[in-house]
């Protein structure tokens, strides 16, 4: 009884916390320096990839490693656009594109199970990348495209705006009856269909719905980077990364993956800046260490809750 | 009408025929029991109905309706709910959880004023999981996981339930339990085909009996059709 009403006290906080954090955010551009803008883009990207991730992920236990061929999609998206369009619509397209080529990739790969879907996830973000290279070299005639750049300030509240969304996406979806499904299928899938979820449509529109939020990610990142090429907008680093922050974090909460993607880019940038010669070695050494020894992920150190799902996850 | 009809059912494996031909039915409010020593085809049968396999040819009709060949949510939405040989219950969801995710999918008309958690609960106190509902569900014994898999196959609302080895593991005092829950869940109005091995308490609860061997049908009757029936008799206790 003592733990509910401990649990309902800091449920009737969250709103309020978080519109402090997100008053925070808003405010945030007047005050700080363009680095530290530049850097929670960073931190407000990964966090929208790695929640968005989760949602399918997470509770389906189909871990999915095609995040950078959406985010890919998203970037092309944008940097084939250009300024033809309001930025905000060409936002709105790099997701709607991610979602519609998933409900196909779904269509086809669903059936997979396990490590089979895991390998295929991964060689679709493969092919994906060479089809656009190819086509960039036999039929545009370039390798790279040049964005049309969009000031630091839009890409920034751009950016908050596609993660308070994925994170009441998330939150909603969680909560849901699709929610609770995906978790059934995480746990037996015949018994999830037997009860009368149709099982692969739960399935599809879930992992299409994340992966609108990583198509919007793409096509906001695009404007930052000037230049990209297919090796830059579908490297693999955004399908690992996100795995690796939500474990980092605990892939059972979202308040974990919220802290997984946190920490983990500021842990690169600081690497990066303070030891670049070393930066990969060290940064591989940390994760290798939190994975022995916090299995459970950052989160699943002191929250009882989160160790009791995650006590399930191992045995 | 019966309620459930299969015609020539074959399933194939490979080379190895599950089940061979196998004509039966099962009328409105009806305890069938369906037996047979192991590798007979029971499991089998009950995946072929429940749509977790599709039949080599044959057909199984619902209500008079062709329902071969459907999708397992499908057919649990026709009306047909089933539980597994092994428990497959959702391990690391609760109690209440389990049943509600099959009171929020099992049912294609759900009514305006729908509670689930209400009617969750009212599944559990019938199987008599009353207070448990928010037990880790593998944290329960086996006989209460066995529980929980009615309560939730009960939460689709089915006419027609499928039980798979309910009684399997459980202690003498646990079976006897068994059986008045299987008949009370006939005093709802839901027609039961068990396949059971425990051969007191299926004697007991069916009002008939289906016997299978190697595939096929080898009698069919009451009780003690069942138990005269020299066929059966040979199977059971050999020669």
């Amino acid at each position: 009884m003592d733990d509910e009403k401990k649990r309902a006290i800091r449920k009737s906080y969250l709103p309020i916390f978080s519109l402090c954090i997100l008053a925070l955010a808003v405010l945030m551009p007047c005050y700080v320096s363009p680095y530290t803008i530049i850097s929670l883009n960073n931190i407000f990207m990964f966090i929208a990839l790695t929640v968005s991730w989760a949602v399918f992920s997470g509770p389906s236990h189909y871990i999915s490693l095609a995040s950078a061929a959406f985010f890919g999609i998203g970037i092309y998206v944008s940097a084939i656009l250009g300024d033809s369009i309001p930025f905000p619509v060409i936002v709105i397209i790099g997701g709607l594109l991610s979602f519609l080529i998933a409900i196909l990739v779904g269509l086809s790969s669903l059936r997979l199970r396990g490590m089979y879907f895991t390998i295929f996830t991964f060689g679709l973000s493969e092919l994906i990348r060479h089809s656009v290279q190819w086509w960039e070299v036999n039929i545009t005639g370039t390798v790279g495209r040049i964005v049309v750049s969009v000031d630091a300030r839009t890409v920034y509240y751009s950016m908050l705006i596609v993660v308070v969304l994925t994170l009441v996406m998330a939150y909603f979806f969680k909560r849901s009856k699709y929610g609770l499904a995906m978790r059934g299928i995480g746990e037996s899938e015949e018994a999830t269909d037997h009860i009368g979820v149709n099982v692969n449509a739960v399935k599809i529109i879930s992992f299409a719905t994340s992966t609108f939020f990583m198509g919007t990610a793409g096509a906001i990142m695009a404007t930052r980077w000037t230049y990209i090429d297919p090796a830059i907008a579908f490297d693999p680093l955004y399908s690992f990364m996100p795995v690796l922050m939500a474990i980092f974090g605990g892939i059972g909460q979202i308040t974990g993956q919220i802290f997984g993607a946190t920490a983990l880019t500021l842990l690169a940038d600081l690497l990066l800046t303070k030891f670049p010669y070393y930066y990969n070695l060290l940064y591989g050494i940390i994760l290798v260490t939190v994975i022995i020894f916090m299995p459970k992920g950052i989160m699943g150190l002191r929250l009882p809750s989160i160790k009791r799902w995650q006590e399930g996850e191992a045995g | 009408m019966p309620l459930l009809e299969a015609e020539s059912v074959v399933k194939s494996f490979g080379g190895l025929i599950a089940t061979d031909c196998v004509d039966f039915y099962i009328d409105q409010d009806e305890i069938v029991g369906l037996i047979g020593p192991n590798g007979a085809g029971k499991t089998t049968l009950f995946n072929l109905i429940s749509g977790a396999l599709k039949p080599t040819s044959g057909a199984i009709r619902y209500e008079g309706e062709d329902i071969t060949g459907l999708k397992p949510y499908q057919i649990c939405r026709k009306g047909i709910a089933r539980t597994f040989q092994l428990v497959k219950l959702f391990g690391n969801m609760t109690v209440l959880e389990n049943v509600m995710l099959a009171s929020h999918f099992g049912m294609t008309m759900v009514p305006h004023d729908f509670d689930e958690v209400k009617n969750s609960m009212e599944f559990l106190e019938f199987v008599g999981l009353e207070g448990m509902q928010g037990v880790i569900a593998k944290e329960l014994t086996i006989a209460n996981q066995k529980r929980l898999e009615v309560a939730r196959a009960l939460a689709t609302k089915p006419e027609l339930l499928l039980l798979d080895e309910f009684m399997a593991g459980l202690s003498p005092t646990e079976v006897i339990e068994a059986i008045s829950l299987i008949r009370s869940i006939r005093g709802k109005g839901i027609t039961v085909f068990m396949i059971e091995h425990v051969m007191k308490a299926i004697m007991g609860v069916s009002d008939r009996i289906i016997a299978l061997h190697y595939g096929k049908k080898i009698g069919e009757g009451t009780p003690e059709e069942i138990a005269k029936n020299p066929k059966v008799v040979e199977v059971y206790l050999g020669t």
